[in-house]
């Protein structure tokens, strides 16, 4: 087989083996590392597909952004050990059996020789000064910049809310009441006061 | 002229209804009962003059249609008076009788707290009675018809504190009921088959339809004539009180005293009478419906006969005396001789009046006592009363020489001659008839006017003759049971009196026969001594004087003796128990079984209360999808989507 | 060759992996959340592979988005799951059942 081949099976392999033990394993900060291995895998399976730009983006956003959080989340909680191995192995035959029968119908499906090269045909390969993140530029700024403006505020939303809801202030520390700072009137703060000057006796 | 005085006959006692009816609280007793009697007084004195008019000065029939309710698909409903000779003879019938029951009334119903009520009821009655008799078309018809059924009932009731008058009159009611049922679908098959109500174009029309026929139950085919005659009888079996639709009558002498006489004796009941005689150019049509009509008649008049022998209360024995004479009258209808049966209704109104209201002065002067064993010897108290007495009972029984004689005479002697089927039968059974009815009614004389005087002492200290407005009345309904007989027997019986009113077939035609051996009212009376009726009207006087005068304890051992046969007539043939059983219990066993299956267990409890069930059992089983655990919800989207994946992919 | 099937195939199996995962996982809420995060990767490698074989760069300007909303949406999520933590002490899914019916 080829080399393309070979490094397809192998990221597609350390991939779904990862995405495995995200969903058994006990230990949460463990589910945590083996998410960001999978979302290296599936960087590299990016490469291939000629999408640098993203691929880059996955591990900087996700793995270094997203799954710190995860891992800061997991931390912080106090979790209690002991009760989350129980009941495990009740739900699995039937879980597995529906999730065996979707993959089936996808296979069956994604397999039909649809989706082969002859209804595709031939993948574009760049040449080697192929800048993929000039190329998605110059899309992201003409065509899609309005979603990229929505994308904007809704990471600021994001950002807000997540203050919002977390936020706990403690009696005794001192902050800023922003609000009553702006409301605050001249009155407040000045007071004139009328005096005679003083005499060099 | 005539045309507005017809409106002012019907009308006039309707306002004298009103006024007694509405305004009776505020106008008083003695101003209620002037306003009704003035309202009758007028329909009396206009009937006088139409009939003088239209009877003896030979105007023109009045055809008038006074107000069109409505037309419908070329049918018009109209309110209209037609007036012939038939017509007019009956109107002075209903008025006088009606004016000398107002005026009886005065006297009677003196200490009632209901009294202006009941005069507004009779007034009302006295309309209705005239809108029915001078009807033009068969709605008209109806309508009176229904309306006097209706007063009958306020009247049967008007002591309705009695548990005894609220079954009469809700007896009356019902059995009217099955009458009209059968006499609604008459009126319907007039309406289908004739396309018109009016009474001309019917009877013009009639012998086009003489051969159609109906398929009443499908497969059979039967003469459309013969089967609208016999649903209009049925009509005519319900209120005129024939067997076997007879059994409210008794029960209606729960009523005061004057009704029983203005409606259940001269005026309600014959209104079936009159109503055969009305559609006569139908019934000729149709020898089937006549035979019926011939041998319910012939039924009725012997067999209630019979039960008149052994009532004790004074009412009751008129009132089987007047179910047998209706008989009588519906014997000569179905022997095709209108003409007889219309003359025995007017001479009949009369002297059963009469004998109502002469027994109302004697259950007056008792005290409200109707029981004739508590009677006796009045003939010295009450002589006005005993007199007028007498000559109703010889006019009823067929004395030569007063009404009932030529009447009566007329009837048996038509049916012998008639060829109907049945003709063999009624008269045998009118004949015998006669003998019954001189035994019950002069039963009753002797029991109650002569003999040992069997009241207590108190009630015989207040005996006494009753006032006049009691007593005129009584004459001046005797005066015509002894004349009106003679004097129209020849007209009316034998003559062309009715010829434009009653059409009557060449073959069937009796009277005609029976005219040729007509020589005079006096002739006539001679010639009746020869004869059966005469003979054993005068058995069955001696046979009563014999066992009520001479042998007085001789009734109570031969009732023992055959106590079956007595105990059967006590029971009136057993008729009320079977209805009672049958009919009302069977009504209320059918309530019942509907209520509980119908409506308590297939409606309240499969459908309403069911579907209320039901939900509640759909919610309480559904709600365990709603578990609250993610994963569950998140299950169940995953195995919506697969059961899509399969639907698109290999479905 | 690699076809375009078979990197839909990975991403399919991807996709199912992480499903299985959310209804198999009863114990921690923070599982389901990276269950979350492993179904729009899968998504993104369907997206990816199609632009690359498709020749189409709006598939590549899609996922970008997707980043996005993802990242956002993982913030959020785990805000909400801190405050859950905090008045419940606890993240077992089965204690957050209280809406059932």
């Amino acid at each position: 087989m080829s080399f393309e081949q070979l490094l397809f099976y192998a990221f597609s392999a350390v991939l779904i083996l990862a995405a495995g033990m995200v969903i058994t394993v006990r230990n949460p900060v463990h589910a945590a590392l083996s998410l960001v291995l999978a979302f290296i895998a599936s960087a590299g399976l990016w490469m291939l597909l000629e999408a640098e730009f993203l691929a880059i983006a996955l591990v900087l956003v996700y793995v270094g952004a997203v799954m710190v959080l995860f891992v800061f989340v997991v931390m912080m909680l106090d979790i209690d050990m002991a009760a989350l191995r129980e009941g495990f192995a009740r739900y699995l035959p039937i879980g597995a059996l529906v999730a065996v029968m979707v993959v089936g119908v996808m296979a069956f499906v994604l397999g039909g020789g649809q989706f082969g090269l002859e209804t595709t045909g031939e993948p574009v390969r760049h040449a080697a000064d192929y800048s993929n993140t000039r190329a998605l530029g110059q899309l992201l700024y003409t065509t899609y910049v309005f979603p990229f403006e929505v994308a904007a505020v809704i990471l600021l939303v994001a950002i807000v809310a997540a203050i919002v809801l977390t936020l706990r202030r403690r009696p005794e520390t001192k902050h800023q009441r922003v609000s009553q700072q702006v409301a605050v009137r001249r009155e407040d703060r000045v007071r004139l006061v009328q005096m005679n000057p003083e005499e060099r006796r | 002229m005539l045309q507005k005085l017809n409106i002012a006959i019907v009308l006039a006692p309707l306002v004298g209804a009103i006024i007694a009816g509405l305004f009776g609280k505020v106008v008083g007793r003695t101003w209620s009962h002037r306003a009704a009697i003035l309202g009758v007084a007028i329909a009396f004195l206009g009937s006088l003059v139409v009939f003088y008019q239209i009877a003896v000065s030979g105007a023109e029939v009045i055809n008038q249609s006074v107000y069109t309710w409505a037309v419908s698909d070329g049918v018009r409903f109209e309110v209209g008076f037609l007036v012939d000779k038939l017509t007019a003879m009956m109107m002075v019938v209903v008025t006088f009788v009606s004016l000398m029951v107002h005026v009886y009334t005065i006297g009677y119903m003196h200490d009632d707290p209901g009294y202006q009520r009941f005069f507004s009821y009779i007034s009302l009655f006295t309309f209705s009675m005239l809108m029915l008799v001078m009807a033009n078309n068969f709605m008209q018809l109806f309508f009176g018809w229904e309306a006097v059924g209706l007063v009958s009932y306020l009247l049967i009731g008007f002591w309705y504190t009695r548990e005894s008058a609220i079954y009469a009159n809700l007896k009356a009611f019902l059995v009217n009921r099955v009458g009209d049922f059968g006499f609604v679908l008459g009126i319907a098959g007039v309406l289908f088959y004739f396309n018109t109500l009016d009474y001309n174009t019917v009877f013009a029309t009639a012998e086009l339809h003489k051969d159609l026929t109906m398929q009443v139950i499908p497969g059979t085919e039967w003469n459309a004539m013969t089967v609208i005659c016999l649903l209009l009888f049925v009509g005519a079996m319900g209120k005129s009180a024939q067997w076997p639709l007879h059994v409210w009558l008794p029960d209606s002498m729960e009523g005061p005293t004057p009704i029983s006489a203005l409606i259940h004796a001269a005026t309600m009941v014959t209104a079936g009478i009159f109503m055969v005689a009305r559609m006569s150019p139908l019934y000729e049509l149709s020898t089937t419906a006549l035979s019926v009509v011939l041998v319910i008649g012939a039924i009725t008049a012997f067999f209630m006969g019979l039960l008149g022998l052994v009532q004790h209360d004074i009412k009751r024995v008129v009132a089987y005396s007047t179910l047998s004479q209706l008989g009588y009258m519906t014997v000569a209808l179905g022997a095709s001789a209108y003409a007889a049966g219309v003359f025995h209704l007017m001479t009949h109104a009369f002297f059963k009046a009469l004998l109502f209201l002469g027994a109302g002065s004697v259950i007056v002067a008792m005290h409200h006592e109707q029981d004739m064993r508590k009677m006796g010897g009045l003939r010295k108290y009450m002589p006005i009363t005993w007199i007028t007495g007498l000559v109703g009972t010889l006019a009823l029984i067929g004395f030569p020489g007063f009404a009932g004689f030529y009447s009566k005479d007329v009837i048996i002697e038509a049916v012998r001659h008639s060829e109907i089927p049945g003709a063999g039968f009624a008269y045998i059974a009118v004949l015998l008839g006669v003998f019954i009815t001189a035994l019950y009614s002069f039963r009753m004389y002797f029991l109650v006017f002569h003999g040992k005087e069997r009241m207590d002492h108190h009630t015989r200290e207040h005996l006494h003759e009753s006032p006049w407005v009691i007593t005129v009345p009584l004459v001046m309904l005797a005066i015509p049971s002894v004349l009106a007989g003679a004097m129209y027997v020849g007209d009316m019986a034998f003559g062309d009196f009715f010829a434009g009113a009653i059409r009557v077939l060449p073959e069937h035609d009796v009277l005609d026969q029976l005219a040729q051996g007509y020589h005079g009212w006096f002739a006539m009376a001679l010639h009746g001594l020869m004869a059966p009726p005469v003979w054993l009207a005068a058995a069955g006087v001696f046979v009563a004087w014999y066992l009520y005068i001479r042998r007085p304890e001789l009734p109570g051992r031969i009732a023992a003796r055959f106590s079956t046969i007595h105990r059967v007539l006590e029971n009136k043939y057993g008729f009320d128990q079977f209805n009672d059983w049958f009919f009302a219990g069977g009504s209320r066993g059918l309530g019942r079984v509907l209520w509980r299956a119908g409506d308590v267990t297939l409606i309240d409890g499969l459908v309403v209360n069911g579907t209320a069930r039901v939900v509640g059992w759909t919610a309480a089983v559904t709600r365990w999808v709603q578990s609250g655990y993610l994963y569950h919800y998140a299950f169940a989207m995953i195995v919506g989507l697969l059961l899509l994946f399969g639907l698109f992919v290999l479905g | 060759m690699v076809e375009l099937a078979d990197y839909l195939i990975v991403g399919a199996i991807l996709f199912c992996l992480s499903m299985a995962g959310v209804f198999i996982n009863r114990k921690s809420i923070i599982i389901l959340l990276m269950c979350v995060e492993l179904m729009l990767l899968a998504v993104n490698m369907n997206f990816i592979a199609f632009s690359h074989y498709l020749g189409d760069a709006a598939g590549q300007v899609f996922v970008f988005f997707i980043l996005t909303v993802a990242a956002a949406e993982a913030a959020i999520g785990l805000a909400i799951l801190v405050v859950l933590f905090r008045s419940r002490r606890s993240i077992n899914v089965d204690d957050v059942g209280t809406l059932r019916g």
